[in-house]
């Protein structure tokens, strides 16, 4: 493994590839215009005034660091391995999406671009884009499947309320995969004046790495923080995957850790059949679908196949290219957790530990759930919360018995 | 030689430009698409451009994103297509390029999808998320079948790149008009000449011009700097108004016809 890990470093190549995954599958309007932010981004990484300014907001705007917070009750309940939260529902606006919205807003900023759009499916980074947007006075809009508009419709209204246009998308089965499609049509119509704050670590080069760099914060904190906890380096990471971007950004800091495991937690829905869930690692395959090379959820002749998923932000059919590397590679295990076992997970963290996790972030804790009892109890494990429920309350309450 | 080739060669002796025809293959059904091929075939169309129905058309505005669900809903699968083609083959020669998104060609394997394709009859490709950083054994396979491989230059293209892409055109190069989607629009770009003497620096393909153009007098003005002319959601747009109706492909074909003469002023 240790050859696999260090090669992981250098990775994405320069034509933004993860092995045979990633690359640049963009129309031509898009490609110089790609190239242009990929030349910027990697300015501005080197550019210490830029991380110095990313910095100070991710400080004092974005609430950043977040606690690594013991989950004692948790822990007891489960009978095994020491459950340590990455609290990044605890930043404004509610999720880990601010970290990489206000990376890219400062590089919007950069290029001179006086217009903002994004895609989102649970409407946390449409959110976390509406807020940035706002702070600096650009124009935004955001791209939102019809049906994600009524699942999450509190983030409809707070993506308004700081000034942003909420388009709903009726195309298809009206999720994120289509609302994706409708920013990329915006993009390559406005490109000129537009920067497209693409939520995940998915798409076209350089989308991946950058997001991934915007979001290793989570990961280098964490390091940092159970290394002065406890001394030493955890046993296990859990993080749940629709794009990628909150688990590459845990993930990628403990690459190198050769004796920490990893599991992406995919959204199982009703069961791994046709069209019932989102787990693109059990019944996906190699595909190329909006911009990049990666596993898809597809059929014999290459049409996207529908999802689903009780969680509107993993309800996508394809997977970062960084993780179906990673998958490959055996350095990370991706597993599922089903509608109902998430939700399980979200009322038993909501009652025993005091928080309302977001459905997303709920399949990392339904995994835990299942791990941690097998568990020795001098073991660690660090479970990304992604983000807050209080999006989910509503729909939540339609589905049980309070 | 190839039949887009020979096409082309003729309408620059005659001194003609070229008409190309969009549709959605499979829009409102296949048997339509073969006879819409052989009626504007007849209509003095060069090259019939056929868009394969996708699930996720991102570079295609609403109107062509209708049609590909219509043609999805007709059961139009791309070996289902190709046997349409094939049937299309029997009574015409007209040139014929599939508008495809890569991962159709992708998901069965390039070698068997471009082989298939040559030998159903098709001439051209052009796939609209492969930019050439990313064709790879792409070019080589089309040629090795006698497939022409179909780019695009978009308005947002610099020189540098142009120099790329240009040279590994067959058939002709693609010239997107504008920044966007695939639709109509009420105005045409004005600085298309300006871009098709760049292309021509590059390049001694003929350039077709598209995106946005529907209407004669749009046809007329862009033929004026252009080989030839591409017209797609003018086109779909008449056969979404029509619908499955028995006259259907006349009345579409009529609308063609007066497109085709705007461009060639000498037909009757």
């Amino acid at each position: 493994m240790g050859v696999s890990v260090v090669a992981s470093e250098q990775l994405p190549d320069a034509q933004g590839r993860f092995g045979p995954y990633g690359g640049r599958f963009v129309p031509e309007t898009l490609m110089h215009p790609l190239m242009e932010l990929e030349a910027e981004y990697f300015r501005a990484q080197h550019d210490p005034e830029f991380q110095r300014e990313l910095s100070y907001y991710l400080r004092e705007f974005v609430g950043r660091p977040t606690p690594l917070y013991f989950a004692e009750r948790l822990t007891r309940e489960l009978g095994g391995a020491k459950i340590f939260l990455k609290r990044e529902d605890l930043l404004h606006t509610g999720a880990h999406k601010i970290n990489n919205a206000m990376g890219q807003i400062l590089l919007a900023k950069r290029m001179g671009k006086t217009r903002i759009i994004a895609e989102t499916g649970a409407g946390q980074h449409g959110v976390a884009t509406a807020t940035v947007a706002a702070m600096f006075g650009l124009k935004c809009v955001i791209y939102m499947g019809a049906v994600d508009c009524e699942r999450q419709a509190l983030n409809v209204y707070r993506m308004k309320m700081l000034g942003a246009e909420v388009v709903p998308v009726h195309a298809g089965q009206k999720t994120l995969k289509e609302a994706v499609n409708e920013a990329m049509r915006d993009w390559v119509t406005n490109v000129r004046s537009t920067h497209y704050i693409l939520g995940t670590a998915y798409g076209a080069h350089p989308y991946p790495v950058m997001v991934r760099n915007f979001q290793r914060i989570i990961g280098d904190e964490a390091r940092a923080q159970i290394l002065e906890q406890e001394k030493r380096l955890p046993d296990l990471l859990i993080a749940c995957v629709g794009g990628g971007s909150n688990a590459i950004g845990l993930f990628y800091p403990f690459l190198n850790d050769a004796t920490v495991k990893m599991i992406g937690v995919e959204a199982g829905g009703e069961g791994i059949l046709p069209e019932k869930h989102a787990a693109r690692f059990h019944g996906g395959s190699l595909g190329v679908l909006q911009g990049t090379r990666s596993y898809i959820l597809q059929d014999e002749h290459g049409q996207i196949q529908s999802t689903h998923s009780v969680s509107a932000g993993l309800d996508y059919a394809a997977v970062g290219p960084e993780h179906a590397w990673l998958h490959d590679q055996k350095r990370v295990e991706y597993s599922y957790a089903t509608d109902d076992a998430a939700l399980a997970a979200f009322q038993k963290l909501a009652r025993l530990e005091g928080i309302i996790p977001a459905l997303e972030s709920s399949h990392a804790v339904a995994e835990a759930i299942v791990r941690v009892p097998k568990m020795g109890r001098d073991q660690l494990v660090i479970v990304n919360l992604s983000g807050r429920g209080d999006k989910d309350v509503a729909q939540v309450a339609a589905r049980i018995k309070l | 030689m190839s039949r887009i080739v020979e096409r082309f060669n003729t309408l620059r002796k005659q001194g003609q430009k070229g008409f190309i025809a969009y549709i959605g293959a499979g829009d409102p059904h296949l048997e339509a698409t073969r006879q819409f091929a052989l009626a504007f075939d007849q209509a003095g169309v060069d090259v019939l451009e056929l868009g394969v129905p996708f699930s996720d058309p991102l570079a295609d505005g609403l109107v062509n994103q209708l049609a590909a669900q219509r043609g999805l809903n007709s059961g139009t699968t791309p070996p289902k297509l190709l046997a349409t083609i094939a049937a299309i083959r029997r009574d015409s020669q007209i040139p014929i390029v599939l508008y495809i998104y890569f991962n159709l060609l992708h998901r069965v394997g390039m070698d068997h999808f471009i082989r298939n394709a040559a030998e159903a009859g098709v001439d051209g490709i052009l796939v609209l998320d492969l930019p050439p950083e990313e064709s790879g054994s792409y070019e080589k396979l089309m040629t090795d079948a006698g497939l022409s491989p179909i780019y695009l230059i978009a308005p947002t293209t610099p020189d540098d790149r142009i120099a790329i892409i240009a040279p590994r055109g067959m058939g002709f190069l693609y010239y997107i008009s504008r920044e966007g989607v695939t639709g109509m629009q009420q105005k045409v770009a004005a600085n298309i000449d300006t871009m098709t003497a760049r292309i021509r620096e590059h390049s001694a393909l003929p350039i077709a011009v598209g995106f946005g153009i529907s209407n004669p007098e749009q046809a007329r003005a862009v033929a004026a700097s252009a080989d030839a002319i591409v017209v797609g959601s003018a086109i779909v747009n008449q056969i979404a108004a029509i619908g499955n109706a028995d006259d259907l492909v006349p009345r579409v074909t009529a609308f063609v016809k007066e497109l085709v003469n705007a461009v060639k002023p000498t037909r009757s």
